[in-house]
């Protein structure tokens, strides 16, 4: 699979902001093991390519919702990395103050709306902030990324027809990682065809590999230059794999090993670092480089969060109401 | 005060989202049927001819998806008031309200705001059975982060409205469905303080505590009771979260004795609550056991005799009353 042209520059960007994913995930594996980062962790190694590609076409007054596995998502939309693993920790300066958590990650500058763990939830919302895009005359989009769960949902099919009805900017980027905690799509869904679904809807609707992130790249390119042209929404599926459990808790008892492994050998920073190299746009060396600034980047974000503070347990009921009224 | 109009609760309420939507550009109203229609209840009975239709907005038949949208609506920056024909139906928006409306400005650390109206009816009394009377309204009442509004007079239902828009967060709003066509004086421009409940009728012997529907039952078996002698002294809730326990317990302060009013099923009542905090934090005021008229354990069912005999009456407060000074 070729996906088009790409520049070094371009090439080599997309490749440390999936590097500085996986390395900030490998590392909250380990800090989960010791017992620093609690609760559920939902890694998205192997999905990297998805958020990367989809997130370098948004702006910054779009606005971006995930769901319970969203650190890629927020890192690749900008939110801080200390402030992200901060948030990890439970620590005050984290992006939500230590409130949500590992899912639960919000960060109003970068306009992403979180962090949702009831699978669906989100788009409905996602309806919602482009409506009020649309009454107030902003021209921001809404990416909406969620799991190929979600398109059980009824949420999922009273979006789909919202969004396409009221003619309202949403790209719907599912990511189609095969299974649904451990329950595989064809053992959930009658039709496993998911733009089929949406295009019922009236909605342009297609797949891409969402392993090739210039693949993704090109993919939602089109589709969100197809949002801001149009004004209505548009479904775009991206065909991936998480190579990691559903959450630190899953013995993984539902997939063959070889199956894995056979999806690891189409892991997204292979496949574009090996591109990279084939068309001598990059060197060992630069991808040496890039996984040193990684790892440091990483080193740096666990030193800020093992120095932060906690959130004082008298203010425990602070942010139940808002404290002063939005203008 | 201003000038003072009798006017039905119905009209009350589309005089104050018309009054809303005038002063505030951000302020839409979506729900099934609230446009064309005129509202399931004629609420929005031409709004539509003046609003137009994306302000005055029509939805499919999908509460989970409407009322999120909402949530997002009002997140991105407009004020939306989303009618929910009934709280029955709402059920199936229970969890964007509670998980997502309710949640998100504590989850966010205080960065994201919800500020959201959901109207919607509760109550029975028109014989329309098990899946659209009941009352929900401690389900809702029960959950931080949502304040719940239970407007039982005309007054309440012009004047809630505005302060509930002006709340940066999610409000719940019960309009019980046996009051749409009843009326009362209700003045423009005279907003309701919704942190506070209110004392409709004084009196000194029996402190009745209620809200929404069963207002007028407890009202009216006041009325009873005065002929009998005993002097009740009746206690609009109308803010069901947070209740304004100043003024339940002032009274019982003064009156020695309750009677919880409430259309919600006896077991895990609001009524419920009530009693708990009178017995928690009055207890040595009482001079009698709190009592609670609340609806028999039961879907609500068809026939006019079967339902009468499930809900509150005046009968059984005046009776509830009379026991409670009687064993004082």
């Amino acid at each position: 699979m070729t996906s088009g042209a790409v520049d070094r520059e371009t090439g080599l960007a997309l490749y440390r902001q999936m590097l500085r994913i996986r390395r900030f995930e490998e590392r909250c594996v380990e800090l989960y093991s010791a017992a620093s980062i609690r609760g559920f962790l939902h890694l998205y190694i192997g999905e990297e390519a998805v958020a990367v590609g989809t997130m370098r076409q948004l702006r910054a007054d779009d606005a971006v919702l995930a769901t319970y596995r969203e650190h890629g998502h927020a890192l690749a939309r900008g939110v801080p990395m200390p402030a992200v693993m901060a948030e990890m920790f439970g620590r005050v300066e984290g992006c939500s103050r230590g409130r949500g958590g590992s899912m639960h990650l919000f960060h109003a500058p970068t306009r992403f709306f979180g962090g949702q763990a009831i699978v669906a939830a989100g788009l409905p919302q996602a309806v919602g902030l482009a409506l009020a895009n649309r009454m107030l005359g902003r021209d921001g989009i809404v990416a909406c990324f969620f799991g190929e769960g979600a398109v059980a949902e009824g949420e999922f099919h009273e979006s789909m027809n919202l969004a396409a009805l009221w003619h309202l900017p949403v790209l719907f980027l599912c990511e189609n990682n095969r299974y649904a905690m451990g329950t595989a799509l064809d053992r959930s869904e009658s039709e496993t065809n998911l733009p089929i679904k949406a295009a019922s809807y009236e909605m342009p609707a297609w797949s891409m590999d969402g392993m090739d992130v210039l693949a993704v790249a090109d993919a939602a390119r089109l589709a969100v230059d197809t949002v801001r042209a149009h004004g209505g929404p548009v479904f775009l599926e991206a065909r991936t794999y998480r190579f990691r459990a559903h959450s630190m808790y899953d013995p993984d008892r539902y997939r063959d090993k070889e199956e894995v492994e056979r999806a690891r050998l189409r892991d997204p920073l292979v496949v574009l670092s090996r591109r990279l190299l084939d068309d001598g746009l990059v060197t060992d060396a630069d991808l040496a480089s890039a996984d040193r600034d990684a790892v440091a980047e990483v080193d740096a974000a666990v030193a800020f969060a093992e120095a932060g503070g906690d959130e004082p347990e008298a203010d425990l009921l602070r942010f139940v109401h808002s404290e002063r009224s939005p203008s | 005060m201003t000038e003072q109009v009798t006017v039905t609760y119905r009209e009350a309420l589309r005089a104050a989202i018309r009054e809303a939507m005038l002063a505030d550009d951000r302020v839409f109203l979506m729900g099934e049927d609230v446009g064309r229609y005129g509202g399931s209840f004629g609420v929005s009975l031409g709004l539509l001819e003046e609003f137009g239709e994306e302000r005055i907005r029509d939805t499919p038949l999908s509460e989970s998806g409407f009322v999120g949208a909402g949530i997002g609506a009002a997140m991105g920056g407009l004020r939306p008031i989303v009618e929910v024909m009934t709280v029955n139906f709402a059920l199936l928006a229970l969890d964007q309200l509670v998980n997502t409306a309710a949640a998100i400005h504590h989850m966010s650390g205080g960065q994201f705001s919800v500020p959201l109206v959901v109207r919607m009816t509760s109550g029975a009394g028109r014989q329309l059975a098990a899946q659209h009377s009941h009352s929900f309204e401690n389900w809702f009442a029960h959950v931080p982060g949502l304040r719940v509004l239970s407007p039982a007079t005309a007054a309440d239902a012009r004047g809630m409205l505005a302060p509930a828009l002006a709340d940066p967060d999610p409000v719940v709003l019960f309009e019980h469905a046996s009051l749409y066509n009843t009326s009362g004086p209700a003045g423009a421009g005279d907003p309701v303080d919704i942190d506070r409940a209110v004392v409709r009728r004084p009196g000194q012997d029996v402190t009745l505590v209620t809200y929404g529907g069963c207002l007028a039952k407890a009202v009216a078996a006041a009325e009873v009771l005065s002929a009998d002698g005993v002097s009740a002294e009746v206690v609009d809730l109308r803010v069901l979260r947070p209740i304004d326990w100043e003024t339940v317990l002032g009274s019982v302060a003064k009156t020695h004795r309750a009677v919880v009013v409430d259309e919600g099923w006896h077991t895990l009542s609001l009524a419920a609550e009530v009693s708990a905090r009178i017995a928690e934090e009055a207890f040595y005021d009482l001079d009698a056991p709190v009592r609670r008229v609340c609806t028999a354990e039961v879907p609500i069912p068809y026939a006019r005799h079967l339902e009468r005999a499930a809900l509150p009456s005046v009968e059984r407060v005046v009776e509830a009353a009379e026991d409670v000074v009687g064993s004082g």
